[in-house]
């Protein structure tokens, strides 16, 4: 069983071994509106914590999606590219962004659990 | 993530359309009109000359081997054509067209004619300069009106439109910062700002730092002074601003700039408020482009083409970009080159080919001596007047932010609507119905569902109250909970609300014949 | 002021209205230090429509028009017929006094006819996909480099001898900010050898064809070479005109192309405004500047049209915008698009053809000039002479005898030494065997 942490840039992330899946937020899904594009980073490439790793565009917004923990992307979702509304379908499931091998599993450990962040969304 | 919660609606939705429908799919004198490329029959010409075959022993092996594509019709049935698609356009001269920032003014028709003399629109960019001396008197005269209503000593003609000019402009400070031996990085930008600034200085090397907006809808200045130092370029600022507002502190803040060293970049795009009252030189610019097509009604002709003359300080003027005018005792004489520059210009370079849009120059200059420099000035009063009475006249029904006068804008946001359930979107759509271009929408950022409205000066009285009678119906109907005609505008429009996130989500962005497989997929 | 409907009276009672006691008190906030009167403008007062004509019309006369005299000039701008109706329907107010598309629903006719516009560059250039125009072939260039430079990663752009050198210089303004822009010596007359330049920094390289005199390259083997170094080849069109009996770039092999859509419904207007177009592959689109106009449907299921990826551009992406650009070209595309749907498949062939046939003669004419010699052996409607004497003074002599003899290669090219003898000429179906039998008989006379 994975667990799943949270940021406060509304992105989740499901760590199992040290490979983390990454993806936005029911929350923030539904704040962008009708997703359009999702643009991936490709496999093999390294990101700090908090860099750039994908952007995901609306109609009228385009938003960077940051690295919640650094490390080497594996992959990215191939399914976006067809069909980007399963970014709003199924935000924390089909929908989700890139894998990446984290480099530091205590990264992890400090990010918001889902009660934590269920709290940070209501006080916004 | 960054969030931007600006983003509204993009869906069309589905609705029923009750009505009966005709026979041929038209309604009146709405006619449905298939794309060109539906219409035609092979062989089919519009234009009539001479039919003579070639051959190929000077055509370097490279004739075209397969046909374009092109469908043939005759001159009546594009005429019918097009003139059927112009009739699905909202325009200045069918309608008020409250745009802000964008400056929707009468086009005096003399523009268009003397734009059209054989003199002016029929010259070559290239045919000797002692051939076209009139051309460059013209381009001459529009630079002094552009420099003595600006109060700078120089101007740069050849950008093509706002954004180039203010490309123009960076380059031309990068130019004076690498002259003085330094390398400066970052460049100021107000978050109310105009995308293109942020852009522009992105595109012309520098990295953006963003200034918030004070609650009175200026820019904090206080921060601004802050962030100034000794990697700072310059600052690029729009008075009067995004909000509507003359920025009140700009001679400050100009003096701060320069102490540290920077340059004061000024975004023109709202020159139309204090043309004729205020010179930008006098509050301490040293860039500034001027939209031609807005202040001086050079027309939008459907989003362009524009023009973007960019007024210099003296610190700047060296470095303007080529073509240089001169004028000696030949005459007047461009200076295309770097071999014989005048003394002390330092061009850092070329915008692009030949000399600027000679036909919005034309333009410009035609609407300058039309109106003078009363007239200029009795313009920009007439249009900050006609912004405050809107503003006067709705802020009890709508919600307006800051406190007025505004200058030739007025903001609103959406407060008013708060509860309605009726989106800044909905209103906008349903003034389509009522007749009306929606004002600008969800723009500057720093104001929740703005509604920017910009009346220019070419309403009459009678026109800015109909437009008052009808944005203070709509909001007495949207606070009374009747909300039908805000979900489903708009009814009487060409088309319903289209759905812009199927057309991002699966873009067709040409046509292609039915039988053959989706080259543009 | 015949433009101002407000009268005093109006004014008055507005201002009663806003609570002002004058207009001055809308502007305090204005600095009193620069609060100036009428006096500090140098500047004639309002003048009546008859006034303003006149003057004009005094100004044009000083020129000399293309269609008033023998006229050969090209080098990046030509002057073709344009059919009467062009510019009647592109002063129709609903598109004349439209602004960009914003509101689609109330804007059906722009964005159609930019669609139109998008189809039939897509369909010239042999590409997949165009923008809905930039400001004019040389600025499309240089956001062409841009463009391959973020594709890529690269920073070098090598650009072909041959390429127009005011093109050149917009390219080096902007590509050099961030990348490296390398130019090609110049050999009129011959292909340059661009491709041994390119390596594995190389983002792209940028040829015209044809070039800036006049002469037809095959550019498939540049695409070839670019292409085996994982760099993108940038076709450049300053003549749209020759499309219509050349080789597309798009069947060459080009990545992305930008041209002057100029000689297609617009007018010489001394150099502006004109319509930069821009095509590009599929797979680029996303990279691609500029406006897009694309299909869909609206709520009651009819097909419509909407701008369309716009979170590449400056209003949403400020700065991490594709490019700053924020006009399009807009009248100049409808009126490229009308005149295109005139001519249709037959008449763009047909006219390219007549271009061809009336270059084709007047290259035979003045070649036929002793001391006089043809630089460019192919060529599609603007061809350059080797004259025994400097060209810019041949120019400016047939320019006193009411002859426009083209333009002088040195003009372009200052300081090359090589380029001081050659005359650029260019020849279109505007061009009357009188006025090839007048060049021919005038410049024997001047190089005699």
């Amino acid at each position: 069983m994975s667990e799943v942490r949270y940021t406060d840039q509304h992105e989740w992330i499901s760590l199992d071994g040290e490979i983390a899946t990454v993806g936005i937020t029911k929350y923030a899904a539904e704040q962008l509106g009708d997703v359009v594009f999702v643009e991936l980073p490709e496999a093999g490439r390294k990101v700090g914590t908090g860099g750039e790793a994908a952007v995901v565009e609306s109609v009228k917004a385009a938003s960077e999606i940051y690295a919640p923990i650094g490390g080497e992307v594996t992959e990215g979702n191939p399914a976006l590219d067809a069909d980007p509304a399963s970014v709003n379908a199924d935000p924390e499931g089909a929908g989700w962004f890139f894998k990446m091998k984290i480099s530091d599993k205590s990264e992890f450990e400090k990010l918001m659990t889902r009660e934590k962040y269920d709290a940070f969304v209501e006080g916004l | 993530m960054s969030m931007n919660n600006q983003g509204r609606p993009s869906s069309a939705g589905i609705v029923q359309n009750n009505e009966l429908p005709t026979i041929s799919g038209d309604r009146g004198l709405d006619h449905e009109e298939n794309l060109i490329f539906e219409l035609g029959r092979d062989g089919m010409c519009g234009v009539d000359f001479d039919d003579v075959e070639v051959s190929d022993a000077r055509l370097g092996g490279m004739r075209r081997r397969k046909p374009i594509g092109l469908p043939g019709l005759s001159e009546p049935e594009v005429v019918r054509h097009y003139v059927r698609f112009s009739r699905k356009n909202y325009a200045i001269d069918s309608g008020l067209y409250p745009l802000g920032s964008c400056t929707m003014k009468h086009n005096p028709r003399l523009n268009e004619k003397m734009a059209r003399v054989p003199g002016f629109g029929d010259i070559h960019p290239l045919q000797p300069q002692q051939t076209v001396q009139g051309a460059l008197q013209l381009v001459s005269d529009l630079m002094k009106w552009l420099t003595t209503l600006t109060g700078m000593p120089a101007v740069a003609m050849s950008p093509k439109a706002g954004a180039h000019g203010e490309l123009c402009g960076l380059l031309a400070i990068r130019a004076a910062l690498e002259a003085r031996g330094e390398k400066r990085k970052r460049v100021l930008v107000p978050e109310s700002a105009h995308g293109t600034n942020p852009a522009t200085a992105k595109f012309a090397g520098f990295t953006v730092d963003e200034i918030p907006a004070t609650d009175d809808g200026h820019v904090d200045a206080d921060v601004l002074r802050a962030k100034l130092g000794p990697d700072v370029a310059a600052i690029m600022l729009t008075n009067p601003n995004t909000c509507g507002l003359f920025e009140r502190r700009i001679i400050e803040i100009a003096d701060a700039v320069h102490e540290a060293g920077a340059y004061f970049y000024c975004d023109g795009a709202n020159f139309n408020a204090i043309a004729g009252r205020v010179r930008p030189g006098d509050l301490g610019v040293d860039a500034m482009h001027i939209n031609l097509h807005k202040t001086f009604s050079t027309p939008h002709g459907g989003g362009g083409p524009g023009a973007g003359p960019v007024v210099l300080s003296e610190a700047l003027a060296p470095f303007a970009p080529l073509p240089l005018l001169v004028h000696d005792q030949n005459g007047f004489r461009l200076i295309e080159d770097e071999l014989n520059l005048p003394e002390g210009a330092k061009p850092f370079g070329r915008m692009c080919a030949f000399h600027g849009q000679m036909g919005m120059f034309v333009r410009a200059l035609t609407y300058m001596l039309s109106h003078g420099a009363d007239g200029v000035r009795q313009a920009s009063e007439d249009a900050v007047l006609s912004a405050n009475y809107i503003l006067a006249s709705l802020k009890d029904v709508m919600s307006a932010p800051f406190e007025g006068p505004c200058m030739h804008e007025a903001l609103f946001d959406d407060s008013f609507l708060e509860g309605t359930g009726v989106t800044t979107l909905d209103f906008a759509k349903a003034m389509i119905d009522e007749g009306y271009h929606p004002m600008t929408m969800y723009f500057p950022l720093v104001v929740h569902g703005a509604m920017l409205i910009e009346p220019t000066e070419s309403e009459s009285k009678e026109s800015v109250d109909n437009f008052i009678h009808v944005l203070r119906g709509l909001a007495e109907e949207a606070k009374a909970g009747k909300t039908a005609r805000f979900k489903d505008a708009p009814r009487f429009a060409p088309r319903r609300r289209l759905d812009e996130t199927g057309a991002a989500r699966n873009p067709i962005l040409r046509w292609t014949p039915k039988d053959l497989p989706q080259a543009a997929e | 002021m015949r433009y101002l409907p407000l009268t005093p009276n109006d004014r008055e009672q507005m201002l009663a209205k806003i609570g002002a006691k004058d207009i001055d008190a809308l502007f305090r906030d204005v600095p009193k230090a620069a609060v100036v009167g009428r006096e500090a403008f140098d500047l004639p007062d309002t003048q009546g429509e008859m006034d303003v004509d006149r003057a004009l019309t005094r100004m044009a006369a000083k020129n000399v028009a293309a269609g008033s005299v023998p006229f050969f000039c090209g080098a990046g701008a030509y002057r073709h017929h344009i059919p009467a109706s062009v510019d009647h329907l592109i002063q129709r107010s609903e598109f004349l006094t439209s602004y960009t598309p914003y509101q689609p629903e109330i804007a059906q006719g722009t964005l159609q006819y930019l669609f139109e516009f998008q189809t039939q560059v897509a369909l010239l250039t042999g590409m997949e996909v165009a923008n809905a125009s930039l400001y004019d072939g040389s600025t499309a260039t240089a956001e062409g480099v841009l463009m391959a430079q973020r594709v890529t990663k690269r920073a070098k752009a090598i650009l072909s001898g041959g390429l127009h050198p005011h093109y050149s210089a917009a390219v080096e303004t902007v590509a050099n900010l961030s990348g490296q822009v390398v130019r090609a010596p110049t050999i009129p007359g011959r292909a340059d050898d661009i491709a041994a330049m390119i390596d594995d920094e190389t983002a792209c390289v940028v040829v015209q064809s044809p070039d800036v005199f006049g002469m037809i390259h095959d550019l498939r083997p540049i695409a070839e070479a670019a292409h085996a170094k994982g760099a993108l080849l940038i076709a450049i069109v300053t003549e749209a005109v020759s499309l219509g009996l050349l080789e597309s770039p798009g069947a060459q092999g080009a990545d992305i192309v930008a041209a002057e859509g100029q000689s297609i419904g617009n007018g010489l207007n001394f150099g502006g405004p004109y319509v930069g177009l821009f095509a590009t592959r599929q797979k680029y689109l996303r990279q691609m500047p500029g406006r897009l106009t694309g299909e869909t449907v609206d709520a009651e299921g009819k097909r419509g049209y909407v701008l369309t990826l716009s979170t590449r551009e400056q209003h949403i992406r400020r700065d991490k915008a594709t490019s700053n650009i924020c006009t399009n070209s807009g009248l100049c595309c409808l009126a490229f698009t009308i005149h295109l749907s005139l001519l249709g498949e037959e008449g763009f062939s047909r006219l390219a053809r007549l271009n061809h046939a009336r270059a084709s003669a007047l290259a035979d004419a003045l070649t036929k000039v002793k001391g006089v010699s043809l630089v460019t052996p192919s060529f599609f409607n603007e061809f350059t002479v080797k004259l025994p004497k400097p060209a810019i003074n041949v120019v400016d002599a047939l320019a006193a005898k009411g002859i426009i003899a083209g333009v002088p290669a040195a003009r372009l090219m200052p300081g090359n030494a090589d380029a001081e003898n050659l005359l650029i000429v260019a020849a279109t179906e505007t061009n009357t065997k009188d006025d090839c039998d007048a060049l021919a008989k005038a410049l024997a006379e001047a190089v005699a």
